[in-house]
């Protein structure tokens, strides 16, 4: 077998079904054989995007995302999308192809140094030598992406390789030596986690990421339930806990709601779940949760007590580490005086927002959860419409929520949408976006009409750089140093790609024009034109303690 | 405080730009490192040496490198008794007027050193000691004028 058909039945075997991607010199065998493959692919008009849509079918599906892109350009055009990836831990293996095997070096024809350019944003990579490694290096490549703490994995394969002939041999097993996750956790640990968990007046779960990559959200409300702790999430986290359940003090940090952020301040434990006390929630670290004595599970060893330092660490799945706990505790904590105190300063310092004459995006948000009944899939781009997503529309189920947390990505979420949508076609599938970031991947408009993927975009139209204003504003004396954008007409622009485009610029306007995409069989551009300068608030100044929140307070 | 951390690797292409891009990316310093062949000859042994005095950078430093899939292991010998030897060559200026007091320091050295080539008012020095020794060494020669030297940084076993 040819090299390309080798790739392809591996990747089948992999149990790929769809990949996106971008053609070129490079991949030229390898898209000879797709021609005829009975997996299918999605064009997407930029290699970024084919990274983006990668990692939101990963991220809604919970299975590998697989993009594709030609050598020099191509390849890095993928690199925004591989460190998206990287830095939310997503399962994603990245195709290139490469010039042929004798001129790497010699700055040929669209030659760029792929494996080099990405191994800080990969969790491994591969250049492909010779045809004989190639299918087990696609199964290494699958079983590295995917298990442990999941990431992205780039496979480089010059295009000769692509031709040469070899038998195919599939490997059954994948052994790699110096990878060998930890699963479960010490049983030592376990106990002395038991132990302080039973002795806490004040305790609180801090859930990430994590929680969902590892499918521990059953796990995490049990423990919840039966110990009566509440539990507060970050971005990443969002989904992994209901957010309309008693015990749910919605997201912490930067623009966490203010109390989660006082209970994580007043806790006397925390139990941190696949999260990595990045400095957006933890706000200045030596006054980060200052009378908690904190308990870090985590499958990456090397998350733990890297910025805080930990009392108990757990290395492990958080699935099995939370089973593993609830067999464990006998004594439950006796909360109830937390709980009526954080019941107090949820009641004193809800999480609002003003009405005004022009619409409010908070309100925007809140009507797709209402119309949606809470049962959408919403990617965001980044900014203030990425907040808004996040405090306004409650998330119950995990894998709902695809947001581009670590890196921060503008055009992230369109491209995402298609992919959550391709993966879960069954469902309505938002991007709430900015009007700044939605232009970063516009091009994607003709994707989503051409493979007939109907996802919904809703602009929450500022005509700003809307988060970068507002640290201008509040930071930089109103000097809105090249803030403020000159749109086009988002409603033709949809029109000419053959999408629908729909514009509200009243609130009135705003729940029929939601109900108006929900019907629409076809891609919808919806062009919210919202208060210009709307804050995110509560917010916490960059380098403050997080309870020093400022701004959106009752 | 120096750390000296062995390191098993595979022996592929790649790998010592992983290590390396690991350092600088997380900005860690590297005292010294070195790398070769074990008798297997698909593992490669890596004797790195790190400069730090906080406990939380060394313990990110292998937690790092333990995470990078083609690394096999990582011992901390500065843990345990270990055998170090760095090996240098070192050309020093040999003229006439300075050929005794250069031999003299040799013959204090007697055991680590040898004389590998005399030439054209220069010499080359071999010295096979702890990297401290050949600190010593390097220090007793340089009045003399050290016109080259080449240190392989540290290897170690334990
Ligand atoms: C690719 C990229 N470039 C720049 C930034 C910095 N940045 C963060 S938010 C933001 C403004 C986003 O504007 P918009 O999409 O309109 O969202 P809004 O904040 O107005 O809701 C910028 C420029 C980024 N996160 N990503
Ligand atoms: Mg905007």
């Amino acid at each position: 077998m040819k090299g390309a058909q080798i790739l392809l039945e591996c990747l089948k075997r992999e149990g790929v079904q769809v990949m996106f991607g971008y053609p070129g010199g490079a991949v030229l065998p390898l898209f000879d054989v797709l021609h005829d493959s009975s997996i299918r692919f999605i064009l997407t008009r930029h290699e970024q995007a084919a990274a983006h849509a990668a990692d939101g079918y990963a991220r809604a599906t919970g299975k590998v995302g697989v993009c594709v892109a030609t050598s020099g350009p191509g390849a890095t055009n993928l690199t925004t999308g591989i460190a998206t990836s990287f830095m939310d831990s997503i399962p994603v293996v990245a195709i290139t192809g490469q010039v042929k095997t004798h001129l790497i070096g010699n700055d040929a024809f669209q030659e760029a140094d792929v494996t080099g350019i990405t191994r800080p944003i990969t969790k491994h990579n591969y250049l492909v030598k010779n045809v004989g490694d190639l299918a087990h290096i696609v199964r290494e490549a699958f079983h590295i992406a995917s298990t442990g703490r999941p990431g992205p994995v780039l496979i480089d394969i010059p295009v000769d390789i692509q031709t040469h002939d070899t038998e195919f041999n599939w490997p059954e097993e994948v052994e790699v030596r110096g990878y060998k996750p930890t699963y479960f956790g010490h049983p030592g640990q376990i106990k002395k986690a038991a132990k302080l968990i039973a002795k806490a007046k004040k305790p609180l779960i801090y859930a990430g990421g994590g929680v969902i990559i590892s499918g521990a959200h059953a796990e995490l409300k049990a423990l919840a339930e039966k110990l009566c702790v509440p539990v507060t999430m970050t971005l990443m986290g969002l989904g992994c806990f209901p957010s309309t359940h008693s015990l749910c003090l919605g997201m912490l940090g930067m623009h966490g709601t203010a109390f989660a952020n006082y209970a994580i301040m007043n806790a006397d434990l925390v139990i941190a779940i696949g999260a990595r006390f990045d400095d957006r929630v933890t706000g200045r670290l030596d006054a980060f949760a200052p009378y908690a004595k904190i308990i870090h599970i985590d499958i990456d060893p090397s998350s733990i007590s890297k910025n805080v330092k930990v009392d108990i660490p757990i290395v492990g799945d958080a699935k099995y580490i939370l089973a593993q706990l609830l067999e464990e505790l006998d004594k439950k904590p006796d909360t109830r005086e937390w709980l009526s105190a954080i019941e107090q300063w949820k009641t004193k310092h809800p999480l609002v927002y003003r009405e005004g004459i022009k619409i409010k995006p908070q309100y925007v948000v809140e009507q797709i959860y209402e119309l949606t009944k809470g049962e959408a899939i919403i990617t965001t781009e980044v900014g203030q419409n990425q907040m808004w997503a996040a405090q306004w529309y409650k998330y119950n189920k995990p894998r709902r929520f695809l947001s581009s947390g670590g890196l921060g990505t503008m055009g992230y979420g369109f491209p995402a949408a298609i992919g959550a949508k391709v993966g879960c076609p069954e469902m309505h599938v938002f991007d709430i976006a900015g009007d700044g970031s939605i232009q970063m991947n516009i091009q994607e408009l003709s994707t989503a009409v051409t493979h007939k993927i109907y996802v919904k975009v809703a602009i929450l139209n500022n005509c700003y750089l809307g988060m970068v204003r507002q640290w201008q504003e509040l930071f930089y004396k109103r000097r809105y140093s090249y803030t403020g954008l000159c749109n086009p007409d988002f409603v033709k622009l949809a029109e000419s790609y053959g999408a629908v485009g729909l514009r509200a610029t009243k609130k009135e306007e705003v729940r029929p024009t939601i109900q108006k995409a929900l019907s629409t069989n076809n891609v919808v551009i919806m062009d919210f034109q919202i208060e210009p300068e709307e804050n995110v608030f509560p917010m916490v100044p960059a380098g403050e303690a997080i309870d020093r929140m400022i701004g959106g307070m009752a | 405080m120096k750390h000296t951390i062995a390191v098993l690797v595979e022996n592929k292409f790649g790998v010592l730009a992983r290590i390396s891009g690991l350092f600088s990316a997380r900005g860690f310093n590297i005292s010294s490192l070195a790398v070769g062949e074990t008798q297997d000859p698909s593992v490669s042994r890596m004797t790195i040496v790190v400069d730090t005095s906080e406990a939380r950078i060394l313990e990110q430093i292998i937690k790092q490198l333990r995470k990078l899939i083609d690394t096999i292991s990582v011992v901390d010998l500065t843990k345990k008794d270990f055998v170090e030897r760095e090996l240098a060559l070192i050309k020093v200026n040999y003229e006439k007027s300075i050929q005794k007091k250069v031999k003299a320091i040799l013959n204090k050295h007697k055991n680590t050193t040898r004389l590998i080539r005399e030439a054209r008012n220069e010499a080359i020095i071999e010295i096979c000691a702890t990297s401290e020794e050949v600190a010593v060494f390097v220090s007793n020669l340089s009045p003399y004028g050290i016109r080259e030297l080449m240190r392989t940084g540290k290897v170690a076993i334990a």
